[in-house]
């Protein structure tokens, strides 16, 4: 696009005709006030427009291919279990299933590693339907208190769960009532693997957010138990898998880390997953997935951003290629 | 004037006598309703001043005071529907319904309001600040025992005896007691009232006039009893009783606060209104408010805008009724983690439709990002702006007078853009209402050699331009002003007559004659400059200045007037030298537009009593002498040749007078002038007529009306742009056409359609003795004529052919009866320029009401003196000139040029300018809150529609105040599309004004479907680029806080370029706002998240921690920033490529760099949408043709 600093030259020099002499300061007001600053004066000539056109698709389809590829570096391991996981005769009743505490919980799974995955491989819990950005949900919560623990004791905006037998709640709130709490063992071969589950929180919110000398207290003590209950000795602080849920999603399908195992898996490994499917989603008809993936520079596995940059870039240069032949065709 | 007293006692002789004047007519009212003041003269501390308890002399014309500044504005901010719904919002924002907190919706409407009410207290102040100096001024004011002193003007009180010196302003109205003169006259500038220049005198009552001393005022009392204050400044009615005696008093004793005393040296006076009683404050109204189209239809966009958001927060509320109903199934909870068991109302399941009416509230609040709160107080700063650059326009300065363009309103910027029809004024409008006298036809002779800029301009539409003659005739032009400095108002040059000449003339006697009356019979007041000695001098209208100078140069100097004799220098033709001669003056009959006439009795040395008259022709030549129209043939011959020529003419006759003639007249005028009855003026003009007849003929006198610099070039601009011009004159028909002829409106060739009353067939209805059927039959004889006109029109609308209409008054009043105007109206639009003339102010303001109602079309009105302020005021926008006719135009106009010809630059470049601005400004206003809005509601569909934000509160809220606005304000002031050259080279450009296409309907909701597109393509890439994987290397998912700050990354990236993108201007100014809008983002974002968590929320350390370091991030917000713009990109590229508008061919133009290749520049003005009838251009392309 053409820079046309001298197309105003006619009426600026008929400006400082006028006695303005000490300073830029004066020649640029004057400037200003009749309207002949020099501009830039784009104009979408043809050429600029295919050659911006093009310039797009060159740079986004290189884009979209190395992002495409560390996409689809990341090696990903989705197992849906909640279905699965619920015994033959409570098939027909779920909920009553999930509710029956005498019920064990506990449930098998089998994966199979297709590629070689390098660790840290991360172990995600992904729910389908659940609306945590519900603004009942989200608003649910005591900053305050996660941070000073009962010495900050306005907790009105955590309710209906702010409090119980007149004693309040550590933590308050729908979020930290409805912890999740299934678990996972992951046996590889015969040994156990490590699962890390330190350092899946972001480090402002354990260090800023939630107290490091706040426990606890009188938490899922209610008539009604919602999810996880939380051991009242380790602070709220350290309390990784809390932290990480009160992170509320934006979305009503979501994954949370659960942690991390930081071990290679190799190709044809076959890894058995013992859990404990407490976790109620068959109320409201939600899905459980059980999920393993490495990462690459650019997170985890998901090839939309790839595609689009290339199909992107690619009607880019069609773009560029019709209005050329349209260009041609009818000239001005 | 000298001002020495003169023993003759002046009210015996001269035209108002004050002395033993009758009560007749409206005095009989005093003491009633109406009329029921009672001011005790000098006395004003008594008990029965105070029982009346009249205001003090403080004036305010402020809005305001300190104790209703807040309420009365805060009240005019929230009348606007706009600002009252966010107060509502900001009201409903501390209940639990609010979905974000009240602190950050409440910063962003007291930022907004804070704006306008800032703005607000700085105009008031700037008044006030006129107020305090206004009211603090001082004036003597008589204390007790004949001691004045000064007091200030807000401390007088009515019934103050005040005595005020020369040039200073009257603090109230007084009535007049004596002055510095025995006979107690003074005169009087009334500029500030109604822009007249001219002096005007005042007479105090005999019984008062004897006061000279201020120790008169020891005892003097009197009782006044007048009229209740009003604000009709021609009339007063009252009487003073003093002693015994009672004495009318009228506005011949009534000196209105704001004119000046002039030319005496002091006056005493009692107050009898203060403050806001006086005439002139009731006459203050407020102009009427002006809107313009642009800001109308923004109202709908607003309502509109308002009825999509009740849309969204229906359907979010539906979906959210449903979703709450069916979270408590039969007492099983769905979603428990809700608790829908144990809720509040707002989230019920078991009353599931007041949770969604509640929700609906919410909604409401939520989506209110869709109206933009800032957008008028933006379009209001926009606009001051805008007004600076027109007030500074170095080519819209007026060198010589030292006048620059003003902009009184700035809410009709844009309205400048869109012009249909322009009306205008034709005296010191279009002409410079300076007169030059130029030509004189005495006793059947034509003398005067000067070529009138109509004639030249006839000459050269006649095509016979005879190059060497005008060559000659400009080295000639140049010559004699080498000679001698010109004079202005003379431009006379004939030989015969100049340096004394006419003395060797046939008839010099007439010729003494002629030039005689013309230094004697006017109104012209003598001002000796003492150090040159030079005569300057003060006439009523230009007209009469260049009579007094014509004679003066001609050897006849007037120098001196007093009230009873008016001196001269002049030329004896028997003794060949100059002479001093005395005239005693006995009465001037004034002129008026019904007498069309003015005379002077004058008795000479000789004591011979002479009446000298001169006046239009039509009324003159019927009243001469039958033994004096020696000349009348020639004479009239000439009248029409100079008539011809665009000139103004004047006859000139004298009479003398018999001593018993004189003394009848005398006797009768006298009494007529000093009746106070309604019927004054006919009496006095019956009189007069009785006089002033039989009277003998001298010749004529022809003065140009010179055009003013630049006019023909500029209509001809106007022109091309597309603009219709009217001309509506007060003159006369012939003069008008010729007007209309030397500025290009009419040519040769076209076919005139004139409308008159003047047909002969008329003129014999006119004497029919039936007023009633002489009316009914005018009116069918003009609506037959404009049949034939309608008619002539179908005929030519497949030729060709223009058609101009000539309509005048009388015609006229008819033409606007209600059932005839719309066929009027018809004819005129479809004609390519209208002159009305002899047409009255109100007969200006109804033509100018009738082109805005009937076509809804923009209309211009320009005018420059008193009868077109009610043309100006009907107009959608009224301009005035500040020229030298007062400033009576000027201030009730919009904007104030000084000359017309910086209506072209005013309308093709400002006018267009501001246009484009402010509805590209508008427009995009709607895009980014439609594309900001939009994000907010499809992320709803994502959250159960609860009414949870995508974005922390505070991105929420400043979103309109910081990150968007300064762009867009830039965008407002500085966009330019082409630069003001070629808005001049191309004046069709102007036709996008007109025709709105640059804020049609369809841009405006292609704008707003560019939102829409913007904000779809925002929310769903970004969903679907961040949903479910891992965001960063370490693992970590993105959460409601990512994902929000994520997104309006995007929204502010691409809301900002896309300004960057529409936009064809950039400055370092724009650079700077756009781009530092951006950077201002992540510097907030930065700021923002490092502060306390409490504070900050879900913006703590977002950027630092989690966006800044991941990659998607930057990919993300690069993709959807590009893939948001390509679709507009796009379009915008083929649009310009296959479909330009008219401003994009410019632009290419300038581009290709073919600005200086003529034929191609005719090609792109060839693109014109509407034919150019008018204008020179007009007149060359017919001739091409030809």
């Amino acid at each position: 696009m053409d820079v046309d600093g001298g197309s105003t030259s006619s009426d600026s020099t008929r400006v400082r005709s006028i006695p303005i002499r000490s300073g830029q300061c004066k020649a640029f007001l004057s400037q200003f006030k009749q309207q002949s600053l020099p501009a830039c004066k784009p104009v979408l000539t043809p050429a600029w427009v295919i050659a911006i056109h093009l310039l797009l698709g060159f740079v986004f389809i290189p884009i979209g291919l190395v992002t495409l590829h560390a996409s689809r570096g990341v090696l990903e391991i989705v197992d849906r279990y909640d279905a699965d996981c619920v015994p033959e005769e409570f098939k027909g009743n779920k909920v009553s299933y999930i509710k029956d505490t005498s019920v064990p919980k506990n449930c098998t799974r089998i994966l199979k590693v297709h590629k070689y995955m390098k660790a840290p491989i991360y172990i995600y819990y992904q729910l389908d339907n659940y609306y945590q950005n519900h603004r009942r949900y989200v608003k649910s919560r005591s900053d305050q208190q996660l941070l000073h623990g009962l010495k900050y004791n306005d907790t009105s905006s955590c309710k209906p769960e702010e409090s119980n037998n007149g004693l309040p709640i550590v933590p308050c709130g729908l979020i930290a009532w409805s912890l999740f709490n299934d678990t996972y063992t992951f046996i590889h071969g015969t040994a156990e693997l490590r699962v890390n589950r330190k350092n899946i929180a972001w480090k402002s919110d354990r260090d800023h957010k939630f107290g490091k000398h706040v426990y606890p207290f009188n938490f899922q003590n209610g008539t009604l138990i919602g999810g996880g209950k939380l051991d009242p000795n380790i602070p709220l602080g350290d309390q990784e898998d809390l932290i990480v849920w009160m992170r509320t999603s934006a979305l009503p399908s979501f994954r949370k880390i659960y942690g991390r195992i930081e071990e290679d898996l190799e190709a044809d490994d076959v890894i058995v997953v013992h859990l404990m499917n407490n976790y109620n989603t068959y109320s409201f008809g939600g899905k459980k997935k059980l999920v393993i993936s490495t990462s690459s520079w650019l997170g985890g596995r998901n090839d939309f951003l790839g595609v689009a940059y290339i199909f992107v870039g690619s009607s880019a240069v069609i773009l560029s290629l019709v209005f050329l032949l349209l260009h041609v065709k009818n000239p001005r | 004037m000298a001002g020495g007293r003169r023993k003759q006692r002046f009210s015996r002789i001269h035209a108002f006598s004050c002395g033993k004047a009758s009560f007749k007519g409206d005095h009989s009212l005093i003491g009633g309703p109406g009329f029921s003041r009672v001011i005790y003269c000098n006395d004003p501390e008594s008990f029965e001043a105070g029982v009346h308890n009249y205001d003090s002399n403080y004036v305010r014309t402020t809005k305001y005071t300190l104790a209703t500044f807040f309420p009365k504005s805060l009240f005019e901010q929230f009348r606007r529907v706009a600002n009252f719904y966010f107060l509502i919002c900001a009201i409903l924002s501390f209940t639990p319904l609010s979905p974000y907190t009240a602190v950050s919706n409440v910063v962003p409407l007291v930022v907004v309001i804070g704006a306008t009410m800032g703005k607000e207290l700085i105009e008031d102040w700037r008044r006030k600040r006129q107020d305090i100096e206004m009211n603090n001024r001082k004036v003597k004011v008589h204390s007790a025992d004949g001691v004045f002193h000064h007091t200030k003007w807000m401390d007088l009180k009515v019934g103050d005896i005040v005595k005020v010196e020369k040039d200073e302003f009257f603090p109230a109205d007084l009535i007049l007691l004596s002055s510095s003169y025995e006979e107690a006259v003074c005169y009087v500038e009334t500029m500030n009232l109604d822009g007249e220049t001219n002096l005007k005198l005042k007479q105090a009552l005999d019984a008062t006039s004897n006061l000279h001393e201020d120790s008169s005022f020891r005892d003097f009392r009197t009782l006044i009893r007048c009229e209740d204050p009003n604000a009709n400044l021609y009339s007063f009615i009252g009487n003073m009783e003093l002693g015994e005696q009672q004495y009318p008093l009228s506005p011949q004793q009534l000196l209105l606060r704001d004119s000046k005393l002039r030319n005496t040296d002091y006056i005493y006076g009692v107050v009898i209104f203060t403050g806001h009683d006086t005439k002139v404050m009731q006459n203050s109204m407020a102009p009427p408010s002006k809107r313009s189209k642009i800001e109308r239809r923004t109202d709908k966009i607003i309502y509109f805008l308002f009825f999509i958001l009740v849309l969204m927060s229906f359907i979010g509320s539906i979906f959210f009724g449903i979703a709450t109903r069916e979270d408590l199934d039969n007492g099983r909870m769905k979603r428990w983690y809700l608790r829908p068991d144990n809720t509040t109302v707002y989230y019920d399941p078991k009353r599931a439709p007041a949770a969604a009416v509640l929700h609906f509230l919410t909604a409401l609040m939520l989506y209110s990002y869709l109206i933009p709160i800032s957008l008028y107080v933006s379009i209001e700063i926009v606009k001051v702006l805008q007004s600076i650059f027109i007030n500074q326009d170095l080519n819209m300065y007026y060198e010589e007078a030292d006048k620059p363009a003003r902009a009184r309103t700035s809410n009709l910027n844009e309205e400048l853009g869109q012009v249909d029809t322009i009306l205008s004024d034709k005296t010191g409008t279009l002409t410079c209402n300076s007169m030059e006298f130029i030509k004189c036809s005495v006793a059947g002779t034509s003398y005067g050699r000067g070529v009138t800029e109509v004639e030249r301009a006839m000459a050269k539409r006649k095509g016979s331009p005879l190059p060497q003659e005008e060559i000659e005739e400009e080295a000639h032009v140049e010559e004699q002003t080498e000679q001698k400095p010109s004079i202005k108002g003379f431009n006379f040059v004939d030989e015969r007559i100049t340096n004394g000449h006419w003395v060797n003339e046939p008839r010099a006697d007439v010729i003494h004659k002629f030039l005689r009356l013309l230094a004697i019979c006017h109104t012209a007041i003598p001002e000796i400059d003492e150090e040159s000695g030079r005569v300057t001098y003060e006439a009523e209208s230009p007209d009469e200045a260049a009579f007094v100078i014509a004679a003066r140069e001609l050897g006849f100097e007037f120098y001196e007037r007093t009230q009873t004799s008016i001196s001269l220098h002049e030329l004896d033709p028997v003794a060949g030298r100059t002479v001093k001669r005395n005239y005693q003056l006995l009465h001037i009959i004034e002129f008026s537009s019904s007498r069309k006439r003015m005379s002077v009795i004058v008795r000479n040395e000789e004591g011979k009593l002479l009446l000298l008259c001169k006046g239009a022709d039509s009324v003159m030549f019927e009243r001469l002498a039958k033994d004096g129209r020696e000349f009348e043939e020639q004479t009239k011959e000439h009248i029409n040749e100079y008539a011809d020529a665009g000139l103004r003419t004047l006859v000139l006759a004298y009479r003398e007078l018999d001593e018993e003639e004189y003394s009848e007249f005398n006797r009768e005028f006298t009494e007529a002038k000093n009746s106070v009855s309604s019927d004054r003026e006919e009496m006095i003009e019956e009189v007069a007529a009785k006089t002033e007849r039989d009277l003998i003929l001298l010749g004529a006198t022809a003065v140009e009306d010179k055009l003013q610099n630049g006019v023909p070039e500029c209509i001809d601009k106007l022109a091309q742009a597309g603009i219709k011009i009217w001309v509506l004159t007060g003159d006369k028909m012939e003069t008008a056409i010729n007007i209309g002829f030397a500025c290009s409106l009419l040519r040769q060739g076209m076919k005139q359609v004139t409308i008159s009353s003047e047909t002969p067939e008329n003129k014999a209805l006119q004497k029919m003795e039936d007023k009633d059927a002489a009316a009914a039959a005018s009116k069918a004889s003009v609506l037959r004529q404009i049949s034939e006109g309608k008619e002539l029109l179908t005929a030519s609308s497949e030729s060709p052919e223009a058609l101009a209409l000539i309509i005048d008054g009388n015609s006229l009043a008819y033409a606007l009866h209600d059932d005839v105007k719309d066929k009027f109206l018809e004819l005129a639009v479809g004609c390519a320029s209208v002159i009305c003339c002899r047409s009255s102010p109100k007969q200006k303001a109804l033509v100018t009401r009738l082109v805005k109602t009937k076509t809804g079309n923009t209309t211009l009105a320009i005018g420059d003196g008193a009868n077109d302020v009610g043309m100006l005021q009907e107009a959608d926008i009224g301009v005035g000139i500040s020229g030298v006719e007062g400033m009576q135009a000027v201030m009730s106009s919009d904007f104030a040029i000084a000359q017309f010809r910086y209506l072209e630059r005013l309308l093709l470049v400002h006018g267009h300018w501001c246009y484009r601005r402010i509805s590209s400004m508008i427009c995009y206003f709607f895009y980014k809150n439609i594309a900001f809005g939009f994000t907010l509601f499809f992320y709803e569909a994502y959250a159960s529609f609860s009414g949870q934000p995508a974005y922390n509160d505070w991105f929420l809220s400043l979103y309109n105040v910081f990150f968007t606005s300064l762009p867009v304000i830039a965008l407002g002031v500085f966009d330019q599309d082409v630069s003001a050259r070629f808005c001049l080279k191309f004046p069709l450009l102007y036709q996008e004004g007109v025709q709105n296409v640059l804020f049609s309907w369809l841009r405006i909701f292609g704008w707003a479907f560019n939102g829409v597109l913007s904000a779809t393509l925002i929310f769903f890439f970004s969903i679907s680029a961040m949903e479910h994987q891992a965001f960063n290397k370490g693992g970590k998912v993105a959460g409601l806080e990512i994902l929000g700050a994520t997104m309006y990354t995007c929204v502010v990236w691409v809301v900002n370029c896309q300004m960057a993108l529409s936009i064809s201007y950039f400055t370092y100014i724009q650079h700077l706002f756009i781009w530092g809008g951006i950077v201002f983002w992540y510097i907030f974002l930065m700021a923002y998240g490092a502060i306390d968590p409490n504070i900050s929320t879900t913006a703590y350390k977002v950027f630092i921690e989690a966006c800044a370091p991941a990659a998607s991030y930057w990919l993300i917000t690069f993709f959807v920033l590009i893939s948001s713009l390509l679709p507009y990109f796009t379009y915008s590229a083929i649009q310009m490529r296959f479909f330009p508008l008219y401003h994009q061919m410019i632009q290419w133009i300038r581009s290709d760099g073919q600005t200086e290749d003529p034929e191609y520049c005719h090609m792109v003005r060839q693109r014109s949408l509407r034919p150019t009838t008018v204008g020179y251009t007009a007149r060359f392309s017919k001739r091409e043709r030809r």
